[in-house]
């Protein structure tokens, strides 16, 4: 489904600041798999993310989703099939703009014919809008003509995933999008997650802090440091770990202690 | 008593209108995409000077229509040169904007003002239709009060087909953008094109208004779409429906024209009248903080009051 190989990315090349944010990395991923991702600050996940994604081309190294060779495909292009979210709810939508405004805006993306553009949003359109906000449970079907800056956080990264997944796509990355929210709120997006990638069999990258959470949720757990993915489990490894096994790993992984609070005041079980 | 006369007040409505055009242009470029289109000042005289070339050849009408391209036109490399080539959207502006100092020069045969006279305008043009007595006097108001109209029915109808909402979504969240199929390049462009479109019929328009086409017709005037701008913000608060926000930077425009007819009643000389426009743009941007500044201190005061007895109490 998505084969990463031999990625590398080197910021600021040639100056002081120069940072390999991906080094070599190497990934495949079956179709619908579920993986989560740990790592420390500056392992290069959001890199990872913004690499498949399209915000930059890599310097080297090959991006196939689904049997296409995406490497140099642009940003809004890869977005067709690649869906998004980020861990500022804020980031994912726009304020001045209505929910029904910025579904049809996401909606685009199911849209094949060019002279499309000059269109409205139609009945059937809003009717299918209506439906999938009354899944979030929040009341938003009520209120699609108010403007998303209204609405809190926890309201906004759920109608990001809403969004992000309108039109189901080949990929989600979700980039710690719970992390934000207050720990009823996050558990609620989370579960809207599970049941969204699980009903739809989309393919799905997540980033966590929280190690429970990275063995809990999905089917493999990737670890991430110094720009590469430096330990992976699936299967029976990987149900039987407990969050001890994986920190241990962590340690060896990225040779050194943990260093990062929150991963280990995540560590607790909850969020 | 005559201090404004109903001449004075057509003549606001009407240049108020015309300048609207080009307020509804920054509504487009300021205030929907977030991008400070400089390129403005050129742009205005550029429609101006192409209108009265093409008016003075003997077709007003198809003045209209070339301006509007060159509009185009001028929009297009703006949003070329910060879209494909990086450049900072307001040196963008100011590069285009000092460009076309020459090409308007040039389209008016290197004179700097090029009189329109001997020939039909669009404003005679209507103003022939009718021989009515109030038709020949308001004949041009309501020629463009229609024209007003019908642009802001269709800036109203564009913004809300897909195109219009992504075009709105570019400005609004960047980071949405990247993350949905929009390709931002493409909205900006558009987006450009059709508000300096807009810039250009304005200055096509008030070249035959005047007769006249002047190669410093246009400095200052983004200043003044500015203030219209705000102006019209600050009553519509920005919010409400579309049409609404709209119709208010139209009444903006007509309301700046009315500030300054009252100046020049005042007999405020010629010469500051670009100070008092950049008073107006000031007091415009200042008013709904200064509002919020009052706001509070009256609230200050009234808690303070309070507290006070509070203490007092508490202290029996």
């Amino acid at each position: 489904m998505l084969r990463l190989l031999h990625l590398s990315k080197v910021f600021n090349r040639g100056t002081v600041n120069e940072k390999v944010a991906l080094d070599d990395l190497s990934l495949e991923l079956k179709d619908g798999d579920f993986a989560t991702i740990v790592g420390s600050n500056g392992a290069g996940k959001s890199t990872m993310f913004n690499a498949i994604a399209g915000s930059f081309f890599v310097d080297r190294g090959m991006i196939e989703l689904d049997g296409q060779d995406i490497t140099f495909i642009p940003e809004h292009v890869r977005s067709r099939f690649i869906g998004r979210l980020f861990q500022d709810p804020l980031m994912g939508t726009a304020p001045h703009m209505t929910i029904e405004e910025n579904l049809a805006v996401a909606y685009l993306r199911a849209s094949t014919r060019r002279h499309d553009v000059f269109s409205r949003v139609t009945k059937k359109e809003k009717g299918l809008f209506r439906e999938q906000l009354a899944l979030l449970h929040m009341g938003l079907e009520d209120r699609m003509k108010n403007p998303v800056g209204l609405l809190s956080g926890g309201q906004r990264q759920a109608l990001t995933l809403l969004m992000a997944t309108v039109v189901t796509p080949k990929l989600l990355l979700l980039d710690e999008h719970t992390a934000a929210l207050d720990p009823a709120t996050a558990e609620k997006v989370l579960d809207l997650t599970k049941k969204i990638v699980k009903e739809r069999n989309i393919t799905c990258l997540m980033v966590t802090h929280n190690m429970s959470q990275a063995l809990e949720l999905g089917n493999r757990t990737l670890m991430m440091s110094g720009g590469r993915v430096v330990f992976s489990a699936e299967g029976e490894e990987r149900e039987g770990m407990t969050v001890d096994d994986l920190l241990e790993k962590f340690t060896q992984g990225s040779g050194s202690a943990l260093d990062n609070d929150r991963i280990l005041l995540s560590t607790e079980q909850g969020i | 008593m005559n201090f404004l006369t109903p001449q004075i007040v057509q003549t606001a409505l009407e240049v108020g209108l015309i300048y609207g055009l080009v307020a509804l242009s920054l509504f487009i470029s300021f205030s929907i995409l977030d991008i400070c289109d400089l390129s403005t000042d050129g742009c205005y005289t550029l429609g101006c000077a192409v209108g009265a070339v093409v008016t003075i050849a003997g077709h007003p009408v198809l003045a209209l229509f070339a301006s509007v391209a060159a509009g185009i036109c001028s929009g297009y490399v703006t949003a070329l040169l910060q879209t494909k080539f990086g450049v900072q959207s307001i040196l963008a502006g100011i590069i285009v904007n000092t460009g076309l100092y020459t090409i308007n020069l040039a389209v008016m045969g290197f004179s700097s003002n090029l009189p329109i006279f001997g020939t039909d305008t669009v404003f005679t043009l209507v103003k022939g239709i009718s021989k009515a007595a109030w038709w020949q006097e308001w004949s041009s108001l309501v020629f463009l009060a229609l024209l007003l109209m019908l642009i802001v029915l269709f800036i109203k109808w564009f913004l809300g087909t897909r195109l219009g909402l992504s075009i709105r979504a570019t400005g609004d969240s960047p980071a949405m953008v990247r993350a949905s199929s929009i390709n931002p390049q493409f909205t900006v462009t558009v987006g450009l094109c059709f508000a300096n479109a807009m810039t250009g019929l304005a200055g096509s328009l008030i070249g035959q208004y005047n007769k006249t086409s002047d190669i410093n017709l246009g400095t200052g005037m983004v200043t003044i779409a500015l203030a219209s701008l705000i102006i019209g913000e600050t009553i519509s608060r920005k919010s409400g429906n579309m049409l609404w926000r709209i119709s208010c930077v139209i009444l903006g425009s007509c309301l700046y024209r009315f500030i300054i007819s009252i100046a020049l009643r005042l007999k405020v000389p010629t010469e500051a009248f670009k100070l008092v426009s950049a008073v107006i743009v000031a007091i415009a941007c200042a008013a709904p903080a200064a509002k919020d500044q009052i706001a509070l201190q009256r609230k200050k005061a009234a808690a303070m009051r309070e507290h006070r007895k509070m203490s007092e109490e508490e202290a029996k």
